[in-house]
Parts: C-alpha cells; structure tokens; sequence
C-alpha cells in the first residue's frame, strides 16, 4: 500500500466510467423498432394449429380447459360432417375463448392437448383497454391459412378424415 | 440605458432556463452511456425534445400542500432557492463586446468591482431557501437534510473563498472582467492547478452534487429537504439545482480556465476573442459544457461520502490546504516583485502541487489510523 493509494484507486474508477463512456456498445435493445428474439421454449400468447392441409388440429376435447388453473379456457364442441369439415374425426371447437386476463402463462393447456393444436407461442405484446378485449376467441387465436382452398370449414371426401387424433410421432420439444 | 439592461437580464434568463433544461438530457445521456446504456432518445432527435415533455408533466402533476407545513416559508423557499441561482451569473462576463445600433454592448450585465464577493453573498443565500425548505415541512427527514444542507454549504464556503481569494490574488482584481482579462496570457489552473482542484471539489459540495450530495441522500433521508415538495414547487428546487451546477461551471471557468477566453496560445491568432467577439460566448459554453461532463463523470463514478467525513474532509483537509495554496500564491507573487525575478512566480505550480501531494498522503495517514492499520 502507497500513500497515493486512494487517489490511483479513485482514478481507476474514473477511468472505467470514461472507457464505457467512450468504447463501450450499449446492451439497449431499441423495442419497439428493434425486437429481442424469445427464448425457443418460450411461453407467449397462444395460438390454434392447423395441420399442413390446413383443417384445425384441435377437436373440442376441453381437456384443455380441464387442465387450466386459471380457468381461462372455455370449449365448446360441435359435430363435423364431410359436407362441413372443421377438423378430422367426428367434432370440432365451435367456440374456443380464452381469458387473457385469467391465464397465467403456465403452459398446462399445451400439455395436456392430445393433438397438439393449442401451443404457447412467441408473441408476447398483448394490451388491452378493457376486459372485453381481453377474451380472445377462435377466430383470433387461430392461425392464418397459406391460401383460400385451405380455409375451414370445407366439403371433403367422406371416410377419409375419421381419425381425431393423428398417429403422434415421438414428441418434439 | 436601462432597456439594455433589461434585455439582457431577460436573456441570461432564457440562457439559463434552457441551460438547465437541456443539462437534465446532457446529465441522462452522459449517465446512460456511462452505464452502457442509451437513455432518454424517443421524444425528438436523440431525444431533443424530452426536456419539454419533461416539463409539461411536470406542470401539469398535481400539486400537494401537506396540511402540516408552515405555508407561507413553504411556499417562499423554493423561490429563494431558484432566484439566487439565476441572479449570481449577473456578473459573470459571457464576453468581450460588439458594436451594435452606434453604441457598444458588453456580453455582462453588471460590470461590478466587488464582482467576487457578490458571488460569495449569493451563494450564501441559497443556503435559506434549502433551510427553509426542510424546516418548514414539519418533517423530521426533510428537517435533517435541511441542517446537514446548511452545514455542508457553510462548512465548504471557507475553502470555496480562499479559492477566489487565489484568483483574486492572481488577477489583482475582485472584478471578473479584469480576471479574465488577467487570464490572457496564461489560465490561473496553470500556475494554480490545486487551487483549481480544490475549487473544482469544493463547488461540487456548494452544489450539493454527488459524491457530496448528502442533504438529497435518498436512503437516508427518502429526498432530503424537498420531500414534502411534489409539482412544480418540486420542479423548482430541482431547476435551482442545475442551474447553481451551470453558474458554478461558469464561475469556475471564469475564475481558472481562462473564461471568455481562447487558450492563451492562441493569443495573436483568428481563434483570439479580441479579434472575433463572437467567439467569446462560444468559448465559455465548450468550457461549461467540459467542467459538467466532469461533474456528471463524477457522479457515475464515486460513491457519497459519510457525513462525518464530509464534514472532516471538508475542516481538516480542504480548508489547511486552501489556505495553504493562498499563501504559497501571494508569496510566489511577492517575491516575484521584490526579487524582479519571474522564477518565483513560475514555481507556484511546482510547489502547489507538491503541497497538494502532501494533503493527500495526510488523508492516506489519517485513514490509516482509522483502520488500525488494516491496510
């Protein structure tokens, strides 16, 4: 220890704060202009399925809104016919809600879904200005279609979609 | 003619009310990116306009007079904070002078002969409106910091006067424009750099500006002596703040670097005030915009200081070793004209600094013993 020893320690922490003053690149990420990527197992708004020829994946089980702890999710299921096809197998979610203002994110819904139709996605900018706006219903929670020949409901051959649940492959993520 | 006077007056008000509007962005820009952060750069041009939102929320917060203060001294202390701030830079020179409309126009408003002690009388009552403040609130945190503001001030004052007593040996005059114009062969922080050292430290307390922001220590006393203040009452004791922070910047500039004034080597050149007038204003605000950035510097950097050692730094360390540069100033000076012989004026860096160097391993002693020679 010099004598000097406080003043060379009281420079040496001018001299940090002027070399990031000067060298140093700031970790601000400008939002809403520039976006930091989410993490892959990352739990955002959700979103409805489809499969890639586009008929929904989910089937109005409701085993989502049994597993939910918030009881955020509410399903209610209606028969498909060939003539009217919504999803393969024999039912389809005419109305499929969920509380935005309930759901706590927990990713149980995603579990429990036998099809794999409902999924936590990246989105996370959700706001709201009353709680009205806060249910999201089907139609918005369910992803867009490439092209118009995808849409749902459509007229389909019969006997081909009979099974509601796909052979799964082994899970992924 | 009074009309000058008044526009005048007018216009350093402007100066400072904008100057202390955009230092609040200077200091959040400078404090961000010593953070490694980007700081306020939404509203306008890299944030140009923030300053103006930051006001009109400011105006239109809603103002709260708690039912327990002394209402009047409440409602006068923020005013006799904010108005010795903007009423002290009346002597500092801005510049030399122009022509203009057949008459000469100096950059001034007072050309005062005792320009020295009207800063130090100023200064002093800027101590009231801090006093007042904390001990009309009726609020034992706000009571506390007010005392702590006041001794701290009157405490640092001493040291803050024999630094003008420096300059005023050096310029040989008590009038800020004859130390300027003293100031045009060589800056006063040249031949007396720990005298400007000091006085640099010593503003830092006046101002109450980290490391010696003590009567604002938010975690001891939640905001010192304007807790109790909200609105814009709040906005004008944070707006006396920086604007004593400009002024003082100023007064420092005035009394060591030089001033209006170019660097004294460019004394015979294009870049002299004497032959551009208007360089003199310009000149001034690179030095104010230098000793802040300073100032900001230092508070991205040091922790406050205990309020003891505030107080010991301040009579047992500032106060001998100002005194001690006064007297070494005058005597390099007096010696100089009684021995003809500029070698004694020229070794009053020399020395000075030597002293300086001394003080410092005095504090190194000191703290020491206090730590029964742990280290």
């Amino acid at each position: 220890m010099g004598v000097f020893d406080p003043i060379i320690e009281l420079s040496k922490g001018l001299g940090e704060t002027l070399r990031s003053f000067l060298f140093e690149k700031t970790v601000t990420y400008q939002y809403p202009e520039e976006k930091r990527p989410v993490r892959p197992r990352f739990r955002g708004r959700h979103e409805l399925k489809r499969y890639d020829n586009g008929l929904e994946k989910c089937i109005g089980c409701s085993l989502c809104a049994a597993a939910c702890p918030a009881d955020a999710i509410f399903v209610e299921s209606s028969e498909n016919t060939d003539e009217k096809r919504f999803s393969p197998g024999e039912r389809y979610a005419s109305t499929y809600e969920i509380n935005m203002l309930r759901c706590i994110y927990c990713g149980f819904c995603e579990d429990a879904c036998p099809t794999e139709a409902i999924v936590l996605d990246d989105n996370y900018e959700l706001s709201f200005t009353d709680r009205k706006q806060a249910i999201y219903t089907k139609d918005m929670l369910l992803v867009p279609v490439a092209t118009e020949q995808m849409l749902t409901p459509r007229k389909v051959e019969p006997g081909v979609y009979t099974r509601s649940v796909p052979e799964m492959k082994d899970p992924t993520d | 003619m009074w009309v000058e006077w008044v526009l005048k007056g007018f216009v350093l008000c402007l100066i400072l009310l904008t100057g202390f509007a955009y230092l609040t962005l200077y200091e959040r820009r400078a404090l961000a990116r010593m953070q490694v952060r980007v700081g306020p750069n939404r509203a306008g041009p890299q944030g140009l306009l923030q300053p103006i939102a930051d006001a009109v929320k400011l105006i239109f917060k809603e103002e709260l007079t708690p039912g327990h203060v002394y209402r009047t001294v409440f409602i006068l202390a923020p005013v006799l904070t904010v108005v010795p701030s903007l009423i002290i830079a009346a002597v500092v020179p801005l510049g030399s002078s122009f022509m203009m409309f057949g008459r000469e126009i100096t950059l001034y408003i007072a050309d005062l002969n005792v320009g020295i002690l009207y800063l130090m009388s100023i200064a002093s009552i800027a101590v009231y409106g801090i006093v007042l403040a904390g001990w009309s609130s009726n609020n034992k945190y706000a009571m506390l910091g007010g005392v702590r503001s006041s001794a701290q001030m009157i405490s640092y004052e001493l040291s803050l006067g024999l630094c003008f007593v420096i300059a005023i040996i050096l310029g040989d005059s008590m009038n800020l424009n004859e130390i300027v114009d003293a100031q045009k062969g060589m800056w006063f922080a040249v031949i007396q750099p720990a005298g400007a050292l000091v006085f640099m430290i010593v503003t830092l307390a006046e101002v109450n500006r980290a490391p010696f922001d003590m009567p604002e220590a938010e975690q001891e006393l939640t905001a010192g002596y304007h807790s109790e203040y909200s609105g814009m009452k709040f906005a004008l004791f944070f707006m006396a703040e920086y604007q004593k922070m400009i002024v003082i910047c100023m007064i420092a500039a005035t009394l060591f670097f030089g001033g209006y004034r170019e660097f004294w080597f460019l004394k015979d050149t294009f870049f002299s005030v004497d032959q551009n007038w208007f360089l003199g204003p310009i000149y001034l605000l690179l030095k104010v915009i230098v000793l802040l950035f300073f100032m900001i510097w230092i508070r991205a950097t040091w922790p406050r200081i205990r309020y003891d050692r505030l107080m010991s730094f301040g009579w047992k360390f500032l106060l001998p070793l100002s005194l001690v540069l006064a007297f070494v100033t005058a005597t390099g000076i007096l010696l100089a004209d009684m021995f003809n012989n500029q070698l004694y004026f020229w070794s009053i860096p020399f020395i000075s600094i030597f002293i300086l160097l001394v003080a410092v391993s005095f504090i190194y002693r000191d703290l020491r013993r206090k730590s029964h020679g742990r280290f």
